[in-house]
């Protein structure tokens, strides 16, 4: 039990998938302009991510080991994962119209966002079982949802000050994520 | 100049990957904590690149245009697969030091990018031109922010030292906040001596990520990689 915690809190906190291993970093700094759009972005991650890192984990339990071809999984994750997204797309149109009007736009961006491939990657490379993976895929895209909407909450009151010229854009943005990524650090400490 | 030499140029200077169209920022931060990891990441993903473009500008009349993207995927994937085996068995300190960012080099946006914004539109040879020019820029550019980073982090460049051992060095800048440190650096630099770079597109637009764009047809991909 202890250590199935631990596995959410370290992908949550302090292996932080943005902060720390710098996964996902393209929407982090692109979808974190604002705080909805940085929050439903979020919530539509843990979905992916969760989903995908239990369908990745039972292929390479099941199908990549039996028969011996676990080199390939770089290239059947990245095709499962681009589908999953697919279908998660077209069931929750159908079955869930209003969880699709509030993650539905954000979904396609996912397909390759390298966190999702990046933890099943992890996942496999550390030995995780079933349910381990499914717990460190939840605990990373909870950890990604904290990072961006704590980055949107600060871009919004940065865009209120005046900021030397060259710092605008781009500079103030990765100084900000450069200060919560030492706080992060902090979470280093964290001992169970 | 020779529009091959003209390639090698615009990848290295004019429309360096990483300084100027800010692509492909996951490797860039996490693997310049040393410059001669940023050398093995670049040169990696150089190859991939070269390869990849050979192969998408040879095919690109016999890949039909709508299936196009997952089939980009799938060969991208195969040759970072046979790079990540190549590397495993040849060099494998260079393999233990940048891990899970190899196989990583799949969502790269900047090789999708160059499959959707040059090799399928390009001869071969002009394609593998573009390739080695893009592949060397951002294998420039890694090094750079390696270099800086382990000259302030580490007192050393490339493992050997340079700061004398009276100067503390700043452990912070091998650490993950320096990554977005240095390159927030050199943007500002970038910015000061007035070099236009598509930093917009990396806080602002379209996800600021083209292998998104390429992947989801996201409308401004045309503008973002061309």
């Amino acid at each position: 039990m202890k250590a199935l915690i631990l596995i959410v809190v370290s992908g949550a906190l302090i292996n932080n998938v943005v902060l720390n291993q710098f996964l996902g970093i393209c929407s982090f700094l692109g979808v974190s302009k604002q705080m909805k759009a940085s929050a439903s972005l979020g919530f539509a991650v843990i979905f992916v991510i969760t989903i995908a890192s239990a369908v990745a984990s039972l292929l390479y339990d099941f199908v990549l080991k039996p028969f011996g071809i676990e080199f390939m999984k770089t290239i059947v994750f990245i095709l499962v994962i681009a589908a999953l997204v697919q279908i998660v797309e077209m069931f929750l149109k159908k079955k869930s119209p209003a969880i699709y009007k509030s993650l539905g736009i954000f979904l396609p961006l996912i397909t390759t966002n390298c966190a999702v491939l990046g933890v099943a990657l992890t996942n496999v490379q550390n030995g995780y079982n079933f349910g381990e993976c499914v717990l460190s895929g939840f605990g990373t895209a909870v950890g990604f949802t904290i990072a961006i909407v704590l980055l949107a909450s600060v871009r919004v009151r940065i865009r209120e000050e005046d900021l030397p010229a060259p710092l605008r854009g781009a500079p103030i943005v990765l100084i900000s994520a450069a200060l919560m990524s030492i706080a992060f650090m902090g979470f280093g400490g964290l001992s169970f | 100049m020779n529009k091959y030499v003209e390639r090698l140029y615009n990848g290295l200077v004019r429309e360096n990957p990483t300084l100027v169209l800010m692509l492909g920022m996951c490797p860039t931060l996490a693997v310049s904590t040393r410059a001669l990891n940023g050398i093995g990441m670049g040169l990696s993903t150089t190859a991939v690149l070269i390869l990849s473009n050979l192969v998408i500008s040879l095919l690109r009349k016999a890949i039909p245009d709508e299936i196009r993207l997952p089939s980009y995927i799938v060969i991208v994937a195969s040759l970072v697969t046979v790079t990540e085996l190549l590397i495993e068995a040849y060099l494998p300190s260079v393999y233990e030091a940048l891990g899970i960012y190899i196989p990583l080099i799949v969502v790269n946006c900047i090789i999708l990018g160059r499959a959707e914004a040059y090799a399928n539109k390009n001869t071969p040879l002009l394609s593998v031109m573009d390739g080695i020019g893009m592949g060397l820029g951002f294998t420039v550019a890694l090094t750079l922010a390696g270099l800086v980073r382990e000259i302030l982090g580490n007192g050393t460049a490339f493992g050997l030292r340079v700061l004398p051992e009276s100067i503390e060095p700043m452990g912070i800048f091998v650490q993950p906040p320096g990554a977005f440190l240095v390159i927030a650096l050199f943007i500002i630099i970038m910015n000061a001596i007035g070099i236009k770079t598509r930093q917009r597109k990396l806080v602002e637009g379209c996800d600021g990520c083209c292998a998104n764009c390429a992947v989801t047809g996201c409308p401004k991909s045309e503008e973002v990689t061309k």
